[in-house]
């Protein structure tokens, strides 16, 4: 057994885990705060990092300024996204506004290699040394990078949840959109938020990856990966998010491990996740940590 | 008392509802002509049974009509000289009125103090802390309770409920039967802490109540409500001694009334409709 492969593979599992996570979040949020299921989560990776990639090419932007400018695009592409698209569809039957959501992820895919070409591109030189060394472990900087931006934004959404004014709003619409209506809280504008901040943060994931991996359509391949880590977690909980994410990570490179070792069936990275997803709508179709209803006895 | 009789007729009133009709679904008439007023200060109450329209008007006022598709097709609703029957629930949060809804609605999977923080959402000042204090010092059972506001009992839920009406500051709450489902001295407790609130921090409320008995205690004014209409009004002194609600609201009635043979549904149905 390849020890040295095996634990660099769980590291790799941990960071990739980390930003399913952070991408399931997302998807939780707006799950959450909407009732909407979003098959366009994909797409906000694969805009904010083509808009990023645009900035740092075209306008020869410094890489955070660019970084920066690509968010504050994103945030108002997801709240003006919400306002014209999807405020409409209030009310209307859930699967028609899946469908939008389905829609809009193959408009944006498109769109994006009508503007960008079908080849995928790659971010100038960020970091002087592409990769350290901790613990004899080969950890490429973009990763580094990456996990500490995964962990930023789950401290951030932690606070934001816990403490701010806002959060506390989107929590009450997500409980109870009368209630939080007779609190003085403006639904839209808690609607609108939650896409905006969901489209930030898938983003930031997509310029980590696109850094490492290139950007190019495989980017909107994370929003349906990201699927089996919050269907493991539960829809409705962003713990429940990362929970899944750092789970699926590390599943799919220890599927990988014992294929490439034993198995050689071959592309099992890719598959494993949604066997566990089978799996789990099996046994727990709420997920592990979905939403159980406080009953006074 | 005498003293709140005499501003209903002189100042104009801060909340006064004329003649509206509520339309569900655009095809429910729920409210036929519905008028009242709610001078500054006082504590009003809506009496009827149920379905007579009560929590209806309520809703009607603070604007959550909107929200289960129903409409004030005709009347006007003023709040301090504004016009508030076309206006959003948030909206009309703004302007000072706060409703606790029936069967309290606090989101249950979070702590009291985040509820009570969400209760001043609508302000942007500095005071929200003092504020919770100030909830705490009304009830001071709710401080000791630092877990999750789904597992409070009844009677704490309903505290909750109106300790996150106050944080937001309003100038009127509107109360749903906030005696629902509680003991008889729970009841006690929280209706003498309305009234205390309404003492010391001037606060107007309207109260939609089943429980007659109390409900007209704490009240200085009343209306009482049938099948989509007021059918009777006066200040608490005339309800109280108004044999018909004696009879259908406050139990007992006539003192020579000792059989069913001498019931006076008969009456009411004359009188009232």
């Amino acid at each position: 057994m390849n020890f040295e492969l095996l634990i660099q593979l769980i590291v790799n599992g941990l960071i990739v885990g980390l930003l399913y996570g952070v991408i399931g979040m997302c998807f939780v949020l707006v799950y959450k705060s909407t009732q909407i299921v979003n098959f366009a989560q994909g797409e906000f990776l694969l805009v904010g990092a083509w808009v990023c990639w645009a900035s740092l090419i075209y306008l020869e932007l410094p890489f955070f300024l660019g970084f920066i400018l690509s968010l504050c695009f994103m945030a108002a592409f997801g709240v003006l996204l919400q306002m014209i698209v999807l405020r409409p569809m209030i009310g209307e039957p859930i699967i028609s506004v899946i469908m939008v959501t389905i829609g809009l992820s193959i408009f944006f895919q498109a769109l994006m290699k009508w503007i960008f070409g079908v080849s995928p591109q790659s971010y100038p030189q960020v970091f002087d040394t592409q990769s350290i060394n901790i613990f004899g472990l080969n950890i490429e900087m973009a990763y580094l990078m990456s996990t500490i931006i995964a962990l930023i934004i789950m401290v951030a959404f932690y606070l934001f949840f816990k403490h701010s004014k806002h959060g506390l709003a989107m929590r009450a619409t997500a409980f109870d959109q009368q209630v939080a209506q007779s609190l003085g809280i403006s639904v839209k504008q808690v609607f609108a938020m939650s896409w905006g901040i969901a489209a930030t943060v898938s983003a930031t994931a997509g310029v980590v990856i696109g850094m490492v991996n290139g950007v190019s359509d495989s980017l909107s391949i994370m929003g349906i990966k990201v699927f089996p880590a919050v269907i493991l977690g539960g829809l409705d909980s962003i713990v429940g998010a990362i929970v899944g994410g750092i789970t699926i990570g590390v599943l799919e490179n220890l599927a990988e491990f014992f294929d490439s070792q034993y198995l050689h069936i071959g592309n099992m990275y890719d598959i494993a996740p949604f066997y566990v997803l089978l799996i789990i709508l099996w046994f727990k179709p709420y997920g592990l940590f979905g939403t159980k209803d406080i009953e006074r006895i | 008392m005498s003293q709140a009789a005499v501003k209903i007729q002189q100042a104009s009133p801060l909340l006064s509802v004329n003649n509206i009709e509520v339309v569900y679904d655009e095809v429910i008439q729920v409210l036929r002509g519905v008028s009242l007023d709610v001078p500054e200060g006082e504590v009003v109450t809506l009496l009827g049974p149920n379905g007579a329209g009560k929590s209806t008007t309520l809703k009607a006022i603070s604007g959550l009509l909107k929200t289960e598709d129903g409409e004030v097709t005709r009347g006007d609703i003023t709040f301090m000289g504004e016009r508030i029957d076309k206006k959003n629930a948030e909206d009309v949060v703004r302007s000072g009125i706060f409703q606790v809804m029936e069967g309290r609605r606090i989101i249950e999977d979070m702590t009291s103090i985040e509820n009570l923080k969400l209760g001043a959402y609508t302000r942007n000042d500095a005071q929200i802390n003092q504020d919770i204090e100030m909830v705490f010092h009304y009830f001071p059972r709710l401080k000791e309770r630092t877990g999750l506001a789904g597992y409070l009992s009844g009677g704490e839920q309903q505290m909750l409920a109106i300790g996150r009406a106050l944080m937001a500051r309003p100038k009127m709450i509107c109360l749903d039967e906030p005696s629902m489902g509680l003991s008889p001295l729970l009841v006690k407790e929280v209706f003498g802490i309305i009234e205390k609130i309404n003492k010391d921090q001037g606060i107007t409320m309207l109260l939609v109540e089943q429980n007659a008995n109390y409900a007209l205690k704490a009240a200085d004014y009343g209306y009482i409500m049938e099948s989509g209409k007021i059918v009777l009004d006066g200040t608490q002194e005339q309800l109280l001694s108004n044999e018909d609600v004696k009879e259908f609201y406050l139990g007992g009635g006539n003192e020579e009334r000792k059989s069913f043979k001498n019931l006076k549904s008969y009456k009411r149905r004359k009188r009232w409709l």
